[in-house]
């Protein structure tokens, strides 16, 4: 079994800095079938015959390969889940404000920095900076919301859109200069042990269980948040028809302020989950793990929380099976394919409502 | 007809703006005037600033006259940089013996803008369906796929054979184009001239589409696409154009700046480059062809003299880009500048007036 590397870590580096390296955990299927365009034409992958059909047909390397595929596919609903609770910021924002928060992924980070100082250099237990982070968060998501997007409301998208970058870029150079430039390693704050399956042979760590039971309790508290509060129905009116609920008497600025809220405090979250599993913390880490969440909430139906959900653990699989059985260089471009198709074929997603446009 | 006056006029202005500006270059680098020199520094700005003034034009070509947000110029940009640097060092393998530099740029800079059009059409096909912030975050995808492909694509020379690799870095002869190493060995043929000619063509190009009847069309579909629609406006054909115009454009900018250095990654041309250009077209005034050229230069050469705010440039790019979207789209934001400068309050009142 020579070839197999170790996925995670690859895929970490290549969240961190945007861009994959040569030959990191490089998967085999595939991998090293060259394109004969002119001259000589080259020799044809033989290793992904031997590696994946024979094991298919016989019995033992098909039971370790099926044990390979789950833990690939276990890792790729871990990632997908964080990319599901982000995806929800981006999916409330849009579905109510009509706007793309940009700058959505960068407070992720933020979460993540305020976490690793709480934990580092003041010396809280872990769990007490996660609430510290996510009450950070949630008051830097009204802030953005009142300096950068309520004057704008009446603005073209184009502006509005514009604004949210610089709000990224503000953010991210912000974060450098208090943090600096040099990648943190983020101490993880889950402290449950492995759990060991099939021998040992597949291990879930403490930080993926961890990781799908928050996003499952977000995605019900917030399923009831939306279903029976008065402000979670005030929320679901404004996204309707903002008119409308003005005239019902809806706060429509409070409801906003409390959306960017909610989804700020999940970021913070998020941003926690995120780098305990992949603990590399730098300026750059929300950018790309943010485009991906946007890509995971516009797969499964902007504005639908359901949608957010099944959106995102599908983009996570599909990434991470990506890489382990295409190629790791071309993990992100996948996703971002994912993205183009479902916007031509589908650009309601998954689980959306269909808007028709008005003249 | 007076209107078509005032556009010539203010076109003429733009080229003697552009050329001007050459001359006085032209005369620091000469060191004709005591005291009047261009440090070292700035020296090597030179390629780049045009570089830069090409890619800010051609995007307000896609931002300001067409009305799309494009986040992916800088897939155009490195699509022609390294096309252009495959052209280049495959003239110099065919033909060994005679010097062809300056064909050979000249060939760089056709092939970048042919290859970046064609990706400029296949990817404009299924992105101009799309709109708004939908259209603006498909064409960052499509800016990070052409990276991530860049990233795995190995050329090599083996004699005048030209061997494609995908993901396979083992190829027969000299290696031009080394995945995420990017194009290695480069040789340096692009000089100031040639940038001030492309930025002449640039200008040419994008000034003469604005004022022919497909600019107007253009523009017309960014006003209002359902009532351009409906008075015979092929939507998709106008839009296309401007999309792929500003695409070939790019292309050829690009392939100057990967002529410019010795090596050139894929990298480069991240996603902060595309930023970087949005900067400048947003700062020069969206839609303002004169604006963009003054925001490039100046905004390129800056940092180099302010070399003490190194570390907070992108901070303040940030903080002007917020503003400057705050004082031009918000309505009290807006009347507050129009107090201060008096004689605009009339020309925004009669905008208003247009509007309604």
């Amino acid at each position: 079994m020579e070839g197999i590397r170790y996925i995670p870590k690859a895929i970490n580096s290549s969240l961190a800095d945007g861009f994959c390296r040569p030959h990191s955990g490089r998967a085999y299927a595939g991998a090293r079938g060259g394109i004969p365009l002119c001259g000589k034409s080259l020799p044809a992958d033989v290793d992904s015959f031997r590696i994946f059909i024979i094991p298919c047909i016989y019995g033992r390397e098909s039971k370790r390969n099926m044990i390979q595929f789950l833990s690939y596919l276990v890792n790729g609903i871990s990632l997908g889940s964080v990319y599901a609770i982000i995806a929800l910021g981006y999916s409330m924002v849009y579905g109510i404000a009509k706007m793309l928060n940009f700058a959505h992924g960068d407070v992720i980070m933020i979460g993540a920095f305020v976490s690793f100082s709480a934990t580092q250099y003041w010396g809280v237990p872990p769990l007490a900076s996660v609430l510290i982070s996510v009450v950070v968060c949630t008051v830097l998501g009204i802030v953005i919301e009142r300096l950068a997007y309520k004057p704008l409301r009446q603005a073209s998208s184009l502006a509005v859109l514009i604004t949210a970058i610089g709000m990224s870029y503000l953010l991210q150079n912000v974060a450098l200069i208090i943090w600096g430039a040099n990648p943190k390693s983020f101490a993880s704050v889950v402290n449950i042990g492995t759990l060991s399956l099939f021998d040992g042979q597949l291990r879930v760590t403490g930080e993926t269980l961890v990781t799908v039971l928050a996003n499952i309790v977000i995605m019900v508290g917030l399923t009831l948040f939306t279903g029976k509060t008065k402000m979670g129905k005030a929320m679901r009116a404004v996204s309707e028809d903002k008119g409308a609920a003005e005239l019902m008497g809806i706060n429509v600025n409070a409801t906003i302020s409390m959306t960017f809220a909610i989804g700020s405090g999940l970021a913070a979250i998020a941003g926690v989950l995120l780098c305990s599993s992949y603990p590399v913390l730098m300026p750059t880490t929300g950018a790309m793990p943010g485009i991906k969440a946007f890509t995971a909430a516009v797969f499964g139906g902007i504005g639908s929380i359901p949608g957010a959900l099944v959106g995102g653990i599908l983009l996570g699989v599909i990434e991470i099976l990506g890489k382990a059985y295409v190629s790791t260089e071309l993990g992100d471009a996948l996703v971002f394919a994912v993205l183009i198709i479902v916007l031509l074929v589908k650009p309601t997603g998954l689980l959306g409502k269909k808007v028709h446009e008005k003249v | 007809m007076k209107k078509n006056q005032r556009s010539f006029a203010g076109n003429l202005i733009t080229y003697g703006m552009v050329i001007v500006a050459f001359i006085l270059c032209q005369i620091a680098l000469s060191g004709a005037i005591d005291g009047f020199k261009m440090s070292r520094s700035l020296k090597g700005q030179l390629v780049p600033i045009c570089v830069y003034i090409v890619m800010a034009v051609s995007l307000n070509l896609t931002v300001g006259i067409s009305g799309e947000l494009s986040l992916g110029h800088a897939g155009f940009m490195s699509v022609g940089a390294f096309s252009g640097i495959l052209a280049s060092q495959w003239i110099a393998a065919a033909f060994p013996t005679v010097n062809l530099e300056i064909p050979r740029l000249l060939a760089a800079l056709a092939t970048g803008g042919i290859v970046a059009g064609i990706a400029g059409v296949i990817i404009g096909i299924p992105v101009l369906r799309l709109r708004g912030d939908y259209l603006a975050i498909v064409t960052l995808a499509f800016g990070e796929i052409i990276r991530n492909l860049l990233n795995c694509v190995y050329v090599s020379l083996d004699g005048v054979a030209v061997h494609f690799g995908f993901l396979n870095s083992v190829l027969p002869g000299k290696m031009l184009i080394n995945g995420p190493m990017g194009a290695t060995g480069v040789e340096k043929l692009a000089f100031f001239e040639a940038g001030f000619l492309l930025v002449l063509f640039t200008l040419f190009v994008v000034l003469n589409l604005i004022g022919s009847r497909s600019g107007r069309a253009i523009m017309a579909i960014r006003d209002n696409r359902i009532a351009a629609e409906s008075v015979g406006i092929n939507v998709t054909k106008y839009r296309m154009m401007a999309f792929v115009t500003s695409a070939v454009l790019a292309g050829m900018a690009g392939a100057l700046y990967g002529l410019n250095y010795s090596t050139v990654q894929a990298a480069k041309f991240k996603f902060d480059t595309s930023i970087l250009i949005l900067v400048f077209v947003v700062l020069g005034g969206i839609g303002n062809i004169r604006g963009s050229i003054i925001a490039a230069a100046l905004l390129t050469v800056l940092p180099e003299v302010l070399r003490d705010f190194g570390e907070y440039r992108m901070l303040i790019y940030a903080i002007v880009l917020i503003l400057v979207m705050l004082a031009t789209n918000n309505p009290t934001f807006k009347a507050a500048v129009a107090r201060l400068i008096p004689h605009r309050r009339h020309s925004d009142a009669e905008k208003e007036a247009d509007r309604a």
